[in-house]
């Protein structure tokens, strides 16, 4: 299946990273539900700017260490 | 299955259901008959008031049965796919209301405007369901 979003991230890696944070702690923290972590970390919906700063305040790191996205259209 | 997620199942399973007996209630009595004659009135409003009626019932009973702290809440991704939906069923509504207007232009008996307005009512709540489902299901 083709991801609708380019964008990647790291959001697992990071909640393991964080005292393997679950994903229902991480949605109470960001303002959102479960089901929208979930599709975020399976590329399966692109955040808004607003909730990818809360993502990354969340663990303390620049917006850059969250989501990143290809240089090339491959 | 966020709770919006399960709203939407519920309105095209209830939506879906209640259309399929009206119309295997109503189109049952076609055969031979004179529409004109064919008492359509009552059971298409027992329908529309049915399909409400289990509607909420069935989202409040969803939300019940939701995991503690979820039920209910909705955020950015929630109104995005709803909008898409609402969007999407707009436009099958207008598409498919041409009907009915032809119909009454043309005279047609009320029982055939009235049933092609209603199963464009049903239409756009099928598209707009499942336009929400497949997003959710699928991402966009």
């Amino acid at each position: 299946m083709v991801k609708p979003t380019k964008v990647t991230n790291s959001i697992r890696a990071l909640r393991f990273a964080h005292g393997e944070m679950k994903q229902a702690e991480l949605a109470d923290r960001v303002g959102v539900t479960r089901q929208t972590i979930i599709a975020i970390e399976q590329g399966r919906y692109s955040p808004s700017l607003e909730m990818a700063f809360r993502i990354a305040r969340v663990f303390n790191v620049p917006l850059d260490d969250v989501f990143q996205y290809p240089d090339t259209d491959a | 299955m966020s709770s919006e997620e399960k709203r939407s199942w519920v309105y095209l399973v209830v939506g879906v259901g209640v259309a399929a007996v009206y119309l295997v209630t109503v189109l049952s009595k076609l055969p031979g008959a004179d529409v004109t004659r064919i008492a359509y009135v009552r059971p298409m409003l027992v329908a529309i008031g049915a399909g409400i009626g289990l509607g909420i019932v069935a989202s409040i009973a969803a939300a019940i049965a939701s995991p503690r702290g979820e039920a209910g809440r909705t955020d950015e991704r929630d109104r995005q796919i709803h909008r898409r939906g609402e969007y999407v069923g707009f436009y099958v509504m207008s598409v498919a209301a041409t009907v009915p207007l032809a119909l009454a232009m043309a005279e047609a008996a009320h029982f055939w405007i009235a049933n092609a307005l209603y199963l464009a009512f049903v239409l756009a709540m099928v598209a707009s369901s499942t336009t929400k489902i497949v997003s959710y299901r699928r991402g966009f």
